[in-house]
């Protein structure tokens, strides 16, 4: 697989469907998409990179191990679950805010922070995986 | 955009609008916690001489809510709490009745006495390969099946319990434990898969999930709905994690292996989970399954007593004696649920409590001995405990006479109910096995005792001089040590001399299985006191409008 | 339809069984896998067969207007669906480190953790 094509390729493919995966996971809420299968496309994006360059280049690319990611993103959900303590509903309720940035209303809620959750562990744990089996 | 005030739609009659109280949030902690504290330790893998810390820290916060919520259950009745807001049954709900407080109190006690004695059985290279995530994990697992009340989310809790346990078993990596681990993972994967099987085809007949809701439904059920195969599935599901007599046998084959901290866990606390769910299935849920199944659990239970006791007389390796002694207690759970009664359900709570107690501080003080002998767990092998620890061949005499049912320590009392609650119900051959059981179980471990520490030194030596002597603990490690041996043997003879205080526990947990108005109650009281509300403010708007109306009329009159 | 369905349940299920009771670990695995799926379908069906009318209740009412699909079996097979998965993936893994470990996949020759010809406990004090 090290042609001189796909090794040029790979690092802006990659590039594109990480960028694609953020993209998938945000619009989630509403629309086909959601930090499951947004995670699943950041880690076939870091497969393909391994491919090409390397368990080696993409272990210094994702700079954390894909396990502490896949713990972060855990841990992320259960602290988006957790935050309704504070406001006396039950664990997990979606809570909402419209705060606006330079004009445009930004909707940040809960579920949001969750579904990013989701995309970590799914990117961890399958990046985790995919670089076990490469090596 | 998602849920912008202009689009809002209005969602008081689907969800629920009482605010939550810190008591409900006592229910969800045991699992919010130990999901925090495990991802943290994954987080700090470089830096393992931290994770025995955070895990006793927080297992110790766990047992501390866990004991809150079990007061509070006894207090004010079943609890429950839904996640997100969502009306009942569409949300998933966690519901805690007195038996799932009671066991999963005392599960988190145990599983702190393990976190402390695992911090000198588990060296540097265990806790890198995750030994107190995986462990926190499995307690996740645990509770979340204690404290859930919705089946699907009771069959979710049992996978994250068995992929930590996977973990947890292969630790080390050793010929003999993969060989265990293999025949653990496919047979307790099939017994989940049939588990997902009976939830499917449960689903198909009441449509619905939630188990409070469930037993409401089942109950005006038609006759023709095949309860009785979805109960036969359940029960085999249930036996098999349980590890009853006809599908036992990959306990014996793998609970020796792993590290001996990893086998008290799983002894003490996973097959209790697969009893727990069997009675929570067979006797709240589905109690006319249970009736129809009742003579073949007496077999299966008494076959199961007379298996695993008979299989501890045959063992030479202590470990694999111990793994059959859990197979005979789980025996003598089967008998009560078998009977069905009030109290051989009693019987049946109070002997899982017992059980989760005595089996964990067995291993543990089997782990003891192991290591003063330098690595050696044959009988015939093992010799001079008592004169290299006495306190260690106090505590394992207390404890074996605890499991074989002598009184007056824990055993004595759930064996006492179910024998009387057998012979209430004319089940004269099942009262025999329990005691013959007993019996049994009193020859093998009295065996092990005197073997391994009243003996001088292993067979074969002239007796009362030391073949060799064993060697002794240092003062941290002997601390470590002995601190949750003893602490869970001093649990063990509380539950022998003042029952009381575990008999009303396991009573309020019978009675809110047989009758489960209170458990439904909790889960639904909340939704129908808004609906009349709501009810209430519509038909008070209505008339409202009516009176205006008629009021409008006569000043037009 | 939901007789045919029920029919294709059965299948996967007699073909899982029919190979779960093989000795050799990968026709096991296989066995798994295809239990997996088996049940995966079985929940499909017990969700009743509908037309494919999305879910969604219209702007104004409070409960959909006509039958539609039901979403709950898909929400509870994606959840049977990704934990077989990662089960397989894990028992393929420790059936590859067996078979290098033991040097066999057959089950009737994995006698490590349970020896063949274990001694018997002493008998006499």
């Amino acid at each position: 697989m090290k042609t001189l094509i796909f090794r040029t390729i790979a690092p802006f493919l990659a590039a594109l469907m990480v960028l694609f995966s953020v993209f998938v996971t945000l619009r989630g809420h509403n629309e086909p998409g959601g930090g499951f299968i947004g995670g699943l496309i950041a880690a076939s994006a870091f497969a393909i990179h391994g491919i090409a360059a390397g368990v080696h280049s993409v272990r210094r690319t994702l700079y954390f191990r894909p396990l502490s990611l896949a713990a972060f993103g855990l841990m992320l959900a259960g602290l988006s679950g957790l935050l309704s303590i504070l406001f006396r509903v039950p664990f997990l309720t979606g809570l909402w805010a419209f705060p606006e940035i330079f004009g445009v209303e930004l909707a940040l809620s809960t579920p949001m922070f969750f579904d990013i959750g989701v995309y970590f562990v799914v990117l961890g744990a399958l990046a985790s995986i995919a670089l076990t089996l490469e090596e | 955009m998602a849920g912008s005030p202009s689009h809002s739609v209005d969602l008081s009659q689907a969800m629920i609008m009482a605010p939550s109280t810190p008591s409900d949030w006592l229910i969800i902690s045991p699992i919010i916690i130990t999901i925090l504290a495990g991802s943290l330790m994954v987080m700090l893998r470089a830096r393992p001489a931290s994770h025995a810390y955070i895990a006793t820290i927080s297992m110790a916060l766990v047992v501390a809510c866990e004991l809150l919520l079990l007061q509070n259950v006894l207090q004010n009745g079943p609890q429950s709490m839904t996640m997100g807001r969502w009306m009942p049954p569409f949300g998933i709900s966690f519901t805690v009745d007195a038996m799932g407080a009671l066991l999963a109190a005392i599960s988190g006690i145990v599983a702190l006495a393990v976190c402390i004695y695992s911090s000198l059985d588990i060296n540097q290279t265990g806790r890198r390969l995750g030994f107190y995530p995986f462990l926190m994990l499995l307690m996740t697992g645990v509770s979340g099946s204690f404290l859930t009340g919705d089946i699907f989310n009771l069959y979710v809790w049992f996978e994250v319990m068995l992929i930590s346990s996977f973990g947890l078993i292969i630790l080390g990596g050793e010929k003999a434990q993969i060989d265990g681990a293999l025949k653990y993972a496919i047979l307790n994967l099939m017994a989940t898969t049939l588990f997902l099987v009976a939830t499917g085809l449960l689903y198909g007949v009441v449509g619905t999930l939630n188990m409070a809701d469930i037993a409401l439904k089942v109950r005006l059920l038609p006759p023709e709905a095949p309860m009785a195969t979805i109960g036969a599935l359940y029960f085999v599901a249930f036996a098999m994690k349980a590890a009853a007599f006809p599908v036992n046998f990959w306990l014996p084959a793998s609970y020796h292996t792993p590290r001996i901290v990893v086998s008290a866990v799983f002894a003490g606390l996973l097959t209790k989970v697969g009893v727990y769910a069997l009675i929570r299935t067979l006797v709240m849920i589905l109690p006319e399954s249970r009736d129809q199944l009742s003579d073949i659990m007496v077999v299966v239970a008494g076959a199961t007593m007379l298996v695993g006791t008979l299989g501890a007389l045959a063992q030479n390796d202590v470990r694999r004696i111990l793994g059959y002694l859990v197979i005979a207690g789980i025996g003598s759970m089967l008998a009560g649920v078998a009977i069905g009664t009030g109290p051989a359900i009693m019987g049946s709570i109070l002997y899982a409590v017992h059980s989760i107690l005595v089996m964990t501080a067995l291993y543990l003080a089997l782990g003891v001995l192991i290591r003063m002998s330098g690595g050696k767990y044959k009988l015939s092998e093992l010799g001079g405990g008592y004169k290299a620890s006495s306190l260690l061949s106090l505590l394992f005499l207390i404890l074996v006479f605890a499991v074989s049912g002598l009184p007056p320590f824990s055993g004595f009392w759930p064996k006492f109910v179910l024998v009387e609650a057998a012979l209430g119900e004319g089940h004269t051959w099942l009262t025999v096995i329990i005691l013959v059981s007993g019996l049994l179980t009193s020859i093998a471990m009295g065996r092990v005792w005197a073997h391994s520490f009243w003996r001088g030194g292993p067979i074969g030596t002239e007796d009362g001089r030391d073949a060799a002597p064993l060697t002794g603990l240092v003062g941290t490690v002997r601390a470590r040590a002995f601190i949750p041996i003893s602490a869970l043997t001093v649990f063990v003879v509380l539950m022998g001399v003042m029952p009381t205080p575990f008999f009303g526990m396991a009573q309020q947990g019978s009675y809110s299985l047989l009758s489960p108005q209170a458990y439904t109650k909790a889960v639904f009281g909340e939704v129908i006191r808004q609906k009349q509300e709501h009810h209430k403010k519509r038909t008070e708007e209505s008339e409202g409008k009516t009176m205006s109306d008629k009021k409008e009329e006569g000043n037009h009159q | 339809m939901e007789i045919l369905l029920a029919l294709l349940v059965g299948a996967y299920f007699g073909v899982s069984v029919y190979l779960m009771m093989s000795r050799y670990i990968i026709r096991i695995l296989i066995g798994v896998a295809i239990l997996g799926n088996g049940v995966n379908l079985l929940i499909f069906t017990s969700g009743r067969l509908t037309r494919e009318k999305p879910p969604i209740i219209p702007e104004g009412s409070m409960v959909p207007e006509v039958i539609t699909a039901n979403p709950l079996p898909q929400a509870l097979i994606l959840t049977a669906i990704v934990i077989s998965f990662s089960f397989l993936a894990f028992l393929l893994v420790l059936a590859f480190r067996t078979y290098q470990e033991l040097g066999t996949d057959n089950t009737i020759e994995m006698r490590v953790a349970e020896p063949d010809n274990e001694a018997f406990p002493p008998v006499s004090y």
